[in-house]
């Protein structure tokens, strides 16, 4: 029954991702990226994926879809049809399709417990997870503790990512081009004139914050983490900005404010690494951070992910801000 | 029966070349963008479809209960860090066709080629 649903689910993803490359309106096509984030999300949750189902979930259908339609709103909607080289692409994509469906052919079948993957390093984390780290929930226990490394690695892309972005925007806008300025910061006073929208938007902040807090200090317990919480509290922040406009979403948690969760978490991740090299011990080892090395285990987990759900947080809602503040073309 | 194990790696592979044609034959940079997009999940899909252990469950370990089957955690981590990148990295290339657009006007490729054609910089 799992497999059947799982099979008409996975047919609807590639039916979305047809419609999303055919529509020629970018907003529709934004929607139904959403969705197809949507469906991927749950195709996650039945391949045993919770915590990447979550994050999916958060970025994917969420953030994505409102960085998306940001950029839209500063360029435009309607994509032109051009005359060109179709077939050929055509082509080229069918070829290469070929040779990975022909590739396929050579992999274990789904959910073969004897596959290649499933005997090397994986069960080896979960026992180890048990001895050396004793939280429940395994993936955070590698994400954390034993791949610490790519995590930090990770946290820093986001970082750079996060400072690229404002970068570009910190150049003033051209004033060449056929557009003229229309400045117009009334425009951005959010919802207010929908009655519904606004109560029902104001109602789900502080739910979405409670719940986001919930799944970054519940990580290591149950599904969730830095990345899904900072995902999530970035998407209540999004939400609040969309329903009472920019500029009050910006007094409730200013730019300043951002710049210092953005760089806070990324420092107190590192600075996590560097206590226990002074304590003795290797670059992001926490065995050494307290008496009992479960114990400086956890709260190692606990400090690193704070670190993550902060940059994360921090560096999506600049994001957001950064496109907001645009001034249109037009 | 055996041919669906394979029908996750299907989607994958279709899915995988949707998003590649949006990169190689559409003209628009947001567009391109979204195929990346679609690229990147089918990756994404690839990867927690090999971690899948029949009658597994969610890598969380429960007190007590030492015989259950779990799918491998180590495709979940690598996923779970990947999709946040992944929305970074696109903003980053949404700022940069938001740029492209206030400099030349356009985010239609063929414009833009046009365009530095017209007056090498």
């Amino acid at each position: 029954m799992t497999v059947l649903f799982g099979v008409f689910l996975l047919t609807l993803l590639v039916i979305t991702a047809l419609a999303v490359v055919q529509t020629r309106n970018l907003v529709v096509a934004v929607m139904l990226l959403g969705i197809f984030s949507l469906l991927l999300a749950i195709n996650f949750f039945l391949l045993d994926a919770a915590d990447v189902a979550l994050t999916e979930a958060a970025v994917g259908a969420g953030i994505s879809t409102v960085l998306f339609l940001g950029a839209l709103a500063l360029t435009s909607e309607h994509e032109r049809k051009r005359p060109g080289r179709r077939w050929l692409s055509l082509l080229v994509v069918a070829s290469a399709g070929l040779v990975v469906v022909y590739a396929t052919f050579d992999k274990p079948r789904f959910g073969d417990p004897d596959a290649p993957v499933q005997r090397h390093i994986g069960p080896w984390y979960l026992e180890e997870t048990a001895q050396d780290v004793d939280i429940p929930n395994v993936v955070t226990a590698v994400l954390g503790s034993f791949r610490a490394y790519d995590t930090l690695g990770e946290v820093f892309v986001v970082f750079t990512a996060g400072i690229g972005v404002l970068f570009m925007f910190s150049a003033p806008r051209p004033r060449s081009g056929n557009g003229s300025l229309s400045g117009s910061t009334s425009e951005q006073s959010g919802l207010q004139d929908e009655l519904l929208l606004g109560v029902v938007g104001r109602l789900l902040v502080p739910f979405i914050l409670l719940f986001g807090l919930y799944v970054q200090f519940h990580g290591e317990y149950g599904p969730g983490g830095g990345f899904q919480a900072g995902a999530l509290i970035a998407a209540a922040f999004i939400l609040y900005a969309l329903v009472e406009g920019q500029q009050r979403a910006l007094e409730a948690l200013p730019r300043q404010a951002l710049n210092a969760l953005m760089i806070g978490g990324a420092l107190l991740y590192g600075g996590v690494g560097i206590a226990g090299m002074l304590m003795g011990s290797n670059f992001l080892d926490y065995s050494v951070l307290s008496e009992d090395p479960i114990a400086g285990q956890k709260l190692g987990i606990i400090l690193i992910e704070a670190g993550v759900g902060m940059t994360v947080s921090g560096v999506l809602l600049s994001v957001f801000h950064a496109f907001g503040a645009r001034d249109r073309i037009r | 029966m055996n041919l669906l194990g394979l029908y996750n790696y299907w989607v994958f592979a279709v899915v995988l070349m949707i998003g590649f044609y949006a990169v190689v034959a559409r003209t628009n940079l947001i567009k391109k963008l979204m195929g990346l997009s679609l690229f990147q999940a089918a990756v994404f899909l690839l990867y927690i479809t090999m971690g899948k252990v029949s009658g597994g469950t969610a890598p969380i370990l429960q007190k007590g209960v030492s015989d259950a089957v779990f799918s491998n955690p180590l495709p979940q981590v690598l996923i779970l860090t990947a999709i946040v990148v992944g929305i970074s990295t696109t903003a980053l290339g949404l700022g940069i066709v938001v740029r492209i657009k206030e400099d030349y006007d356009s985010i239609d490729e063929k414009d833009i080629q046009e365009i530095d054609r017209q007056c090498p910089r």
